[in-house]
C-alpha cells in the first residue's frame, strides 16, 4: 500500500510509454480520490487509451509506476486485476452467447465466489436494466444494449475502480444520455471511482468531478469542467469585425483576454450580459456576433491552439463497426 | 482453485461456442467425408493393400486431416480475438497466461475430440472394424494429435498480428505435415528423400500407431508411435506457454 495518502485510489508517477518513433504517454503524474469520476478528454491519439491500458495491466510503461487501489501495476498485476473493472472500447462481449452467459463466465474469471454468482448477475441485471433480455444471445442486442451489459460485467466482481474507455463512442445521443445515467448511478450507488477516456465535450462536461485534458502524451490542465472555463473568464463573445479596435477592448476593466484569429475576435469576459452593449459599440461594424459561457472546447483551443474534432474518431468507428459485423 | 475456476470458464466459453456454430461442425464432416468417398472411393478401385481397402487405409490419416485442420486453425483464430477487444477482457482477468493457455488448448481439444468421434462413429461405413482395444488407441492418438496441433495453432496464433500469414502456413504447415505423414500411402518402399523426410515427421507415428491399431501390420512397434506422439504434445504445450507468456495484449 501506498500509506501516506489513503484516499488516492490512484496515483500516477512519472508514467511514459515510447513506442518506437512516439511518446503516447510523456511523464504523466497523477493522483485520483476515492469515488471520484475522473475524465481523460483529448483527441484521437492523444495517449488516452495507452494510460488507461497501463493502469489496467494490459500494457507496460517504458518508464514511471502506477498504483491503483495501492498495489504496484508492475509489480502486483493480480491485485491490480481484482480491484478494477474495464470497459473497452470496441464491443468485449461474447455475441455468440447470452448476456447471461456472458456474465456468468466473466464471475468465474474473476473469482466471483460460487454462493454469490447468481445474486450479483440478477443486481448488475437490474442495474442496467436488462433482466429480460439476459437468455438471449448478444448478437440480437442494439449497440447501446452490448454497452450497457458490458458495463454490468465490469461491475460483476465489485471493483473498486471502474476504467472506462470511450463507453459511448458510436452510440446516437439519447442512448449516451442514458449510458451517463448508469454512470452516474453506478459511481452513486456502488460507490466506484470512474476513470472514463473520451473526446466528446458534452460528456466530460456533464459526467466528471474532474478532467484532465491530455494532448500528445501529456496532461496540459486538470480540474473541475466549471475551473477549467473559469479560467476562461465567465463568459466569450465571439464576433467578425471590419478592422477591430481590439486596444480599445483590451483596457476595459472586466475584459480578461482579446484574440483575433482568420477575421474572428474572441473576448473573454467575467460577466458578458451586461457588458455587451458597450463592447460592440467600441469594437466596430459587426457581421455576426455571439455570446455563450465558454466550453470545454474553447478551454482546449485556448491551450493548444486546435480543436478536438468530434468526427474524427473514423477509425474508432470502423473498428467498432468491424467488431460488431463479426 | 480461482485458477481452476478460470480454466473451467475458458473451456466452458469455447464449448458453447462450439456447439452453437453448427455450420462450422457440418463443414469439418462434410470435408473428411468428401475425402473418404470421392478420393477414397476413387483410387480404391484401383487399388488396395492385401485384404485392408483403401477407404480403410486412409481413414486414419483423414480422422488426423480433419483433427490437424480443426485445431490448428482454432488456435490461429486467436489472432482474430486479439484483433477485437473481446480477448482484453481474457486478459485482463487475474488468472495466469499459462491457465489462459491451457484452457484455449483444452477447449480446442475438446471441439478436435466432438469432431472426430463423428467420424470414429461412421468408420464401419468404411471398412474399418473396432475393438475396445483398437478405439481406445485410436482416441487416444487423436488426443495427442489436437493437443499438439491445437497448441501450434496458438504458438503461431499468439505471435501473429493478422491473417495475413494464414494461407502460408496452410501452405508449409498443415499441408506438408498432413502429405509427408503416410496418411495416404503405405511406408516402406519410398524414395529416399521421401523416406527421411516422413521419419522426421511426428504425424507419421501418429497415423502408424492409429493405422496398426485398427488394421494391424505398423511399421513401427507402438511404444515407438506413443514415444514419439508424447514427446510432440510436450514440446508444443511447452512452446504454447511460453509464447503466451510473451504475447503482447
Amino acid at each position: 500500500m501506498i500509506g501516506e495518502d489513503p484516499l488516492m485510489i490512484i496515483k500516477v508517477e512519472k508514467l511514459t510509454k515510447k513506442y518506437k518513433d512516439l511518446t503516447a504517454v510523456d511523464h504523466v503524474d497523477l493522483t485520483i480520490e476515492e469515488g471520484e469520476i475522473f475524465g481523460l478528454l483529448g483527441p484521437n491519439g492523444a495517449g488516452k487509451t495507452t494510460l488507461l491500458n497501463m493502469l489496467a495491466t494490459l500494457i507496460p510503461p517504458t518508464e514511471g509506476v502506477a498504483y491503483v487501489n495501492g498495489y504496484d501495476t508492475i509489480k502486483d498485476p493480480a491485485n491490480v486485476r481484482k480491484s478494477i473493472g474495464m470497459v473497452f472500447q470496441a464491443p468485449s462481449s461474447d455475441d455468440i452467447l447470452t448476456g447471461y452467459e456472458n456474465l456468468y463466465l466473466h464471475s468465474l474469471m474473476f473469482g466471483v465466489p460460487k454462493e454469490q454468482r447468481k445474486k450479483r448477475i440478477a443486481e448488475v441485471l437490474k442495474l442496467v436494466e436488462l433482466e429480460d433480455r439476459a437468455n438471449q444471445r448478444v448478437k440480437t442486442y442494439s449497440g447501446g444494449m452490448r454497452r450497457r451489459l458490458e458495463l454490468a460485467r465490469g461491475l460483476l466482481h465489485k471493483p473498486k475502480i471502474l476504467l472506462l474507455d470511450e463507453p459511448t463512442l458510436g452510440l446516437d445521443p439519447q442512448t449516451r444520455g442514458h449510458i451517463w445515467e448508469y454512470i452516474e448511478k453506478l459511481a452513486r450507488e456502488e460507490r466506484v471511482t470512474v476513470i472514463i477516456t473520451t473526446h466528446y465535450m458534452e460528456e466530460a462536461e456533464t459526467l466528471c468531478d474532474r478532467v484532465a485534458i491530455i494532448d500528445h502524451g501529456r496532461i496540459i490542465a486538470l480540474d473541475s469542467p466549471e475551473n477549467l472555463k473559469m479560467k476562461l473568464g465567465k463568459s466569450m463573445i465571439r464576433a467578425k469585425i471590419k478592422d477591430p479596435k481590439l486596444d480599445l477592448i483590451k483596457g476595459l476593466n472586466y475584459v480578461t483576454k482579446v484574440e483575433e484569429k482568420d477575421g474572428e475576435v474572441m473576448i473573454m469576459l467575467n460577466d458578458g450580459g451586461s457588458h455587451i452593449q458597450e463592447i460592440l459599440c467600441n469594437l466596430g461594424e459587426a457581421s455576426f456576433v455571439e455570446l455563450r459561457e465558454p466550453t470545454l472546447n474553447d478551454v482546449f483551443l485556448q491551450l493548444t491552439g486546435k480543436e478536438i474534432r468530434e468526427e474524427s474518431a473514423e477509425g474508432e468507428i470502423e473498428r467498432y463497426a468491424r467488431a460488431n459485423g463479426r | 482453485m480461482s485458477e481452476l475456476v478460470g480454466l473451467y470458464a475458458l473451456w466452458y466459453r469455447e464449448f458453447k461456442v462450439f456447439l452453437r456454430e453448427k455450420s462450422r461442425i457440418l463443414a469439418s464432416i462434410v470435408n473428411p467425408l468428401i475425402w473418404l468417398v470421392a478420393y477414397g472411393g476413387g483410387l480404391g478401385a484401383a487399388i488396395s493393400f492385401g485384404e485392408v481397402g483403401y477407404q480403410a487405409f486412409i481413414f486414419p490419416g483423414v480422422i488426423m486431416l480433419t483433427t490437424l485442420f480443426t485445431s490448428i486453425f482454432f488456435g490461429l483464430y486467436i489472432v482474430l480475438d486479439k484483433r477485437l477487444d473481446f480477448f482484453k477482457e481474457v486478459l485482463i482477468a487475474p488468472l495466469s497466461r499459462m491457465t489462459i493457455f491451457v484452457g484455449k488448448m483444452l477447449g480446442g481439444c475438446t471441439d478436435a475430440m466432438l469432431q472426430a468421434l463423428i467420424l470414429i462413429c461412421l468408420g464401419p461405413f468404411f471398412g474399418i472394424t473396432y475393438t475396445p482395444y483398437s478405439l481406445g488407441v485410436l482416441v487416444i492418438f487423436i488426443l495427442f494429435i489436437a493437443a499438439g496441433t491445437t497448441s501450434l495453432g496458438l504458438t503461431i496464433g499468439s505471435q501473429l498480428n493478422s491473417f495475413e500469414g494464414f494461407g502460408l502456413i496452410q501452405s508449409f504447415v498443415i499441408l506438408p505435415l498432413f502429405f509427408l505423414s503416410g496418411a495416404l500411402y503405405p511406408l516402406n518402399n519410398l524414395p529416399d528423400w521421401l523416406f527421411i523426410i516422413t521419419r522426421i515427421n511426428p504425424l507419421t507415428y501418429i497415423v502408424d500407431g492409429m493405422r496398426g491399431a485398427l488394421l494391424g501390420n505398423p511399421t513401427f512397434p507402438l511404444y515407438v508411435d506413443l514415444g514419439v506422439a508424447v514427446v510432440f504434445v510436450l514440446v508444443l504445450i511447452a512452446a504454447g506457454s511460453i509464447a503466451f507468456k510473451k504475447m503482447k495484449s
